[in-house]
């Protein structure tokens, strides 16, 4: 009975364990994937433009005026793009010239940001290919690729054409091949594809880039990747671990109260197995005494209570990861996105459950020590007679 | 005499030694007892009888004097060889049963052969259904102990203590809670072992009909050998 209940509560705190740590484990991997799905995991910018004073006088009482930031190319660009593109970890590199415009068509002008790529490239960067509503994502001569709320909002279909005005006074007449919905209305509103040369162009920047975006295969790896390019090249190179630090910390925070639940858990699971063998050993007492008369040793009966503790941690990770599952299955049709989907996907990855059986199994091995250690310890005659 | 299972010489024991409680139960024993002899030990209650018993049986240590088994000198000996000689060489029978209840009447006589070989085998099966055969209760073999009368769990209790053929076995009131009929059953058992195995025997009895039916009586008064019969 008590072996009953223990191992129902073992069961729980496992499938506990595991649901959350598979829920939250694919949540944070899609958090992560939505949020590089629109922007590049490392990005290498000209270095900002600062005054230097010609002669450092500690006695000078000089203000130096920050200047404003003008929009310049990656020096060398081709050939830190080479190098970027050599560093062990990086999958794809991408220029992009990007700047400041206005969208017009009729009386209606939305401010956008004209985005030069070489479309091919930019592929690798950002999966345009996928949230494509309309046309495909292919730029040419003057054919672009806007957003679905800037097409909306100027009243532009496939095919259509559309102003672009910049401060500088240049324009150009594009016409639409393709529409996106990348999932953000605000970048839905604001991002204009066009050719790198036609963006070079029209943004002052003959022949050069504003930054180089770039692909990692590990996409923690990012900031130590973006340090060495750094060192290597002097340019300022942020990786989205920088520019997304308040999601990081959001991810890390939720992985130390995960931790912290998961801790919790194996304690109250641990403190109940060990209770019910203090009990199971009290009531077992006379058997242990008649197990020492026939000649069991103290090691026997360490044995069969360390065993008892491994047996209810192995069978109840069992039941939990299966109850786990359950809840799984479960949740995931409970809870959807917006379009209908399940949020997240009913699977156990394997290495749970055999991490969850490794630890449950210890937890009760080491839980059932010192109740084992008692027992062992026991006065056979004392065990008998009582 | 060499061929003695069991020898104490100015054996004591005492409880809470080192305390100002401290008390002697047992002042100084000296007995022998010969391969196949079957006696009775008996006293009024508190003469220290079942204290003796543990104390021979290895499941209490002596405080002083000399205790051999089978000729081996048992003060030297670690509890891990303590535990190993008591397995192999003693028999217990209590007087209450003292079967381990989760199991069945065949696995109870196995246990001992179970836990000196670490795994039931074929060889104990045999050799428990063989006893079980000899004390009547083949039929009963795979009964638990709740389901057996009082005499029959007995039965299997002397199994169980033949079950790696002892060359001792002590028996603590085998017979105190049975009523006289089955209570010479399980006393004519234990004979027909003793001189079927040559192994001795030593009963603690209240009983002085069957004490009389022994080969000798020990009698202890007060934690000394009052008379050796």
């Amino acid at each position: 009975m008590q072996t009953l209940l223990i191992l129902a509560g073992t069961t729980g705190g496992v499938a506990v364990i595991v649901f959350l740590t598979q829920l939250i484990t694919q949540l944070q991997a899609q958090i992560v994937d939505r949020v590089l799905g629109t922007q590049p995991h490392v990005v290498i910018r000209p270095l900002e433009e600062a005054n230097r004073r010609a002669f450092d006088d500690p006695a000078s009482t000089a203000v130096i005026e920050p200047r404003a930031q003008r929009l310049r190319s990656v020096d060398q660009w081709e050939n830190v793009a080479r190098l970027a593109a050599a560093m062990p970890g990086v999958t794809a590199v991408s220029p992009t010239v990007t700047g400041p415009a206005f969208a017009v068509r009729g009386q209606a002008n939305k401010s956008v940001a004209l985005m030069g790529i070489d479309a091919e490239r930019y592929r690798r960067i950002v999966r345009m290919e996928e949230y494509m509503v309309a046309g495909r994502f292919a730029v040419d001569g003057t054919c672009a690729v806007i957003g679905s709320e800037l097409a909306k909002d100027l009243g532009i279909r496939l095919e259509d054409k559309l102003r672009v005005a910049l401060p500088n006074g240049r324009d150009e007449l594009l016409q639409v091949g393709g529409i996106f919905d990348i999932g953000n209305k605000d970048l839905n509103r604001r991002w204009v594809f066009v050719t790198l040369p036609l963006a070079q162009s029209l943004l002052d920047l003959p022949g050069g880039v504003s930054n180089l975006d770039l692909t990692v295969a590990d996409i923690f790896d990012a900031q130590a990747i973006a340090e060495r390019l750094q060192g290597a090249t002097g340019l300022t190179v942020d990786s989205w671990m920088q520019t997304n630090a308040q999601l990081l910390a959001a991810l890390r925070n939720q992985t130390v109260s995960n931790n912290l639940i998961r801790s919790f858990v194996i304690l109250i699971v641990a403190l109940g197995i060990a209770s019910v063998l203090v009990v199971s050993v009290v009531q077992k007492q006379k058997e242990i005494g008649i197990l020492r008369a026939m000649g069991a040793s103290r090691a026997m009966i360490l044995q069969v209570f360390l065993i008892q503790g491994a047996l209810v941690g192995a069978v109840g990770s069992i039941f939990g990861s299966l109850l786990a599952f359950g809840l799984l299955n479960m949740f995931s049709a409970i809870y959807r996105n917006a379009d209908g989907s399940p949020l997240f996907a009913a699977e156990l990855e394997p290495r749970f459950i055999v991490l969850a059986a490794l630890v449950a199994t210890g937890v009760g091995l080491a839980s059932a020590l010192i109740p084992a250690r008692r027992a062992a310890k026991m006065d056979p005659v004392q065990a008998i007679r009582s | 005499m060499s061929d003695a299972v069991i020898e104490l010489a100015g054996l004591t024991k005492s409880y809470n030694v080192g305390t100002p409680v401290e008390t002697e139960v047992l002042h100084g024993i000296d007995l022998s007892l010969a391969q196949g002899e079957f006696a009775a030990l008996i006293g009024p209650s508190g003469s220290g009888k079942s204290t003796l018993l543990n104390i021979i049986g290895l499941l209490e240590r002596p405080t002083g004097g000399r205790l051999s088994i089978g000729g081996r000198d048992t003060a030297a000996l670690s509890e891990a060889e303590i535990t190993a000689l008591r397995g192999r060489s003693i028999g217990f029978v209590f007087q209450f049963h003292h079967l381990l209840p989760a199991f069945s009447a065949l696995e109870n006589v196995m246990m001992p052969a179970i836990i000196a070989r670490g795994a039931p085998d074929d060889e104990a099966e045999a050799t428990a259904l063989q006893l079980l055969d000899a004390v009547g209760l083949k039929a009963h073999a795979h009964k638990k102990p709740a389901e057996l009368s009082g005499g029959q769990q007995q039965r299997v209790a002397i199994a169980r203590a033949l079950a790696l053929r002892p060359r001792l076995i002590l028996a603590d009131e085998p017979t105190g809670n049975l009523d006289t009929h089955t209570a010479d059953d399980i006393f004519a058992l234990l004979r027909e072992f003793n001189r079927q195995t040559d192994c001795a025997c030593l009963i603690v009895t209240h009983d002085p009909r069957l004490a009389a039916r022994c080969d000798r009586t020990v009698r202890l008064v007060d934690g000394r050998l009052a008379a050796d019969c």
